[in-house]
């Protein structure tokens, strides 16, 4: 095999460019250093900015010189490094989490109105569908109901009495919040299937409860079921709509993408709408505890029920809307806009 | 790391682009089983802990009626590190977890950057999507189906996974620029790699790789038959000697 001859003039380049290997070892742990939170001096950053200008211009000379050389691969690596790192922009948990609560998450509430009014209508259709459905053909109750449930309403009680004599309210609320939680994410989520997934799920949803109204209702127990739910209900079915909203979003997305594409549409809205996800996660958490220790404990009346059931949903609209963090009505506009 | 390997160019601002080689469904994959091995350890190291805790003495079977501090301190906390791995130690450790390390991968936005907390969120909320019908079905399929290996929370989230090259070595470059003798920039760094190492090599690995740089760089001049390996390396340090 014959070696390779480089030029003298090409080798010299080489060696040159080879010589400032301690440089570029300085730009590169400055870089590690910024990439891990361990420097704030401002001279280091503009230096930082230096080095980015000088790995690129050496990175030119050394993919033309040396292309399946270390050295090529040592500068790509450095390179990438301090792009990263300049590019990663400052990162201050508080003041995220404010921009997070006051900007980011009721513009996505926003953008997601019209989503929100036809998921909502899906929702009370649905359930308008399967309490008809039941009333009509009471034996279709066992789609929606397990035989137990359903033997446990014909002895003319609701299966949430006595719930806590067998599982305690913490445990209970786990259970019920976690589920919660992961039938929004999958409201969400099957978005991807074009929205059909999200429509799925809703319509589910609100046929099993207008199926399990008209069933209790027909065996006396509808007051009982209310008061049973209100509490919890009120919050845990508008997140319910919300998240379906969120996925409607993600589905219409790829259905309708705009000019870049159909990838781009679907990653923009998925990026648009997480924030939404994250405060139904939230507000679930708090609707789980109340339906694990108030809603089957039998010594909070009917009005105690009704007043948390509102204060907690109104609360959920402060949080959504933003005003809960002391954003005002006016400031919406602009930050939306 | 293959010429072939997809690339993510990034263009800059200095007019040089961003290249970062695409990690493929291997890659990925191995990754993914060394994280899934260490959350189970961990959820499991903490249920067994905390259940011979709460039993006080060397038993693991559950209480047979619903067990509220059992239920607190055993089995949520053990399911939370099983589920909620990913999310929190992608975002602790910017896109980075002990599995991507180890199959040195890391997750980029497509600007090359570090993902926010939002992208590495959603990301995570889609492995709901990937991991159907079982063991990550619609993930491997998509990753093999796309050109840059992206699941449906890579879609959702605008991230991928790029090969991290660490090469640490300015000092062996430096040395290699010393040693532009007959070689061209390859050669002077395989030389000075080789010199650096040649006391930690077994005998005949030295000797081979010495016969393969000299064959290399001296072709038909190159005299193959030294039988003592102190005259190898004389004979690499003569060829790497500036002119």
């Amino acid at each position: 095999m014959i070696a390779p001859a480089d030029a003298p003039r090409e080798r010299a380049l080489a060696a040159a460019l080879l010589a400032r290997a301690r440089v570029w070892q300085e730009a590169d742990a400055r870089a590690r250093r910024f990439a891990h939170g361990r420097s704030e001096d401002l001279t280091d950053a503009v230096r930082l900015a230096d080095d980015y200008r000088l790995l690129a211009h050496d990175l030119a000379r050394a993919r033309a010189l040396m292309p399946a050389s270390r050295t090529r691969a040592y500068l790509e690596s450095a390179y990438a490094r301090t792009h990263a790192t300049l590019h990663h922009g400052a990162w201050r948990a508080t003041s995220a989490l404010r921009h997070l609560l006051i900007e980011e998450t009721p513009c996505a509430v926003r953008w997601l109105a019209p989503y929100l009014f036809w998921t909502t209508l899906i929702f009370i259709l649905a359930g308008c569908a399967g309490y008809a459905l039941v009333h009509s053909y009471p034996e279709l109750i066992a789609l929606f109901a397990s035989p137990d449930t359903i033997a446990t309403v014909e002895r003319g009680q609701l299966w949430t009495q006595g719930l806590l004599n067998v599982v305690p309210s913490s445990v209970l609320s786990v259970q019920i919040l976690t589920n919660n939680i992961v039938v929004s994410l999958f409201a969400y989520c099957l978005g991807f299937l074009f929205g059909l997934g999200t429509l799925y799920i809703l319509g589910l949803n609100g046929l099993m409860l207008g199926a399990i109204f008209a069933f209790v209702g027909a065996h006396g127990l509808a007051g009982a079921l209310f008061r049973f739910i209100v509490a919890h209900g009120c919050v845990e079915l508008s997140v319910m709509c919300l998240s379906g909203a969120a996925g409607a979003a993600i589905g219409e997305a790829l259905i309708r993408p705009g000019a870049g594409g159909r990838l781009e549409s679907f990653r923009s809205a998925a990026l648009r709408t997480a924030p939404v996800l994250l405060a139904c996660a939230v507000l679930l958490v708090g609707s789980g505890l109340i339906e694990g220790f108030i809603s089957p404990d039998p010594r909070f009346s009917l009005l105690s029920r009704v007043v948390v059931g509102a204060g907690y949903w109104c609360l959920m609209v402060a949080f959504l809307t933003g005003r809960l963090f002391g954003r005002h009505a006016s400031g919406e506009l602009r930050a939306c806009a | 790391m293959s010429a072939s390997l997809p690339q993510l160019s990034v263009e800059s601002v200095t007019g040089i682009e961003l290249s970062l080689p695409v990690a493929g469904p291997g890659a990925r994959s191995f990754a993914f089983i060394i994280d899934w091995h260490i959350r189970l350890l961990l959820a499991l190291a903490w249920y067994v802990v905390a259940t011979l805790s709460y039993n006080r003495g060397f038993s693991l079977r559950p209480p047979t009626a619903y067990g509220q501090a059992w239920f607190t301190l055993v089995l949520v906390p053990a399911l939370a590190i099983y589920f909620l791995y990913h999310p929190v130690v992608e975002t602790v450790l910017r896109g980075h977890t002990p599995g991507k390390r180890s199959a040195g991968i890391r997750i980029v936005t497509r600007s090359g950057g570090a993902p926010g907390v939002g992208a590495l969120l959603v990301r995570n909320v889609f492995r709901l999507i990937d991991s159907l019908p079982v063991a990550y079905g619609i993930g491997l399929t998509l990753m093999v189906l796309t050109r840059e290996s992206l699941r449906c929370g890579d879609m959702a989230a605008g991230t991928l996974l790029v090969y991290q090259r660490d090469v640490s070595d300015a000092e062996l470059l430096q040395n290699a620029a010393q040693r532009l003798g007959k070689l061209d920039t390859v050669g002077a760094e395989i030389a000075a790699d080789l010199l650096e190492r040649w006391s930690s090599l077994a005998p005949q690995a030295r000797v081979s790789l010495a016969r393969q740089l000299l064959q290399r760089y001296l072709g038909a001049e190159a005299d193959l038959s030294p039988a003592d390996e102190l005259q190898w390396r004389s004979r690499i340090e003569r060829l790497a000697r500036p002119e």
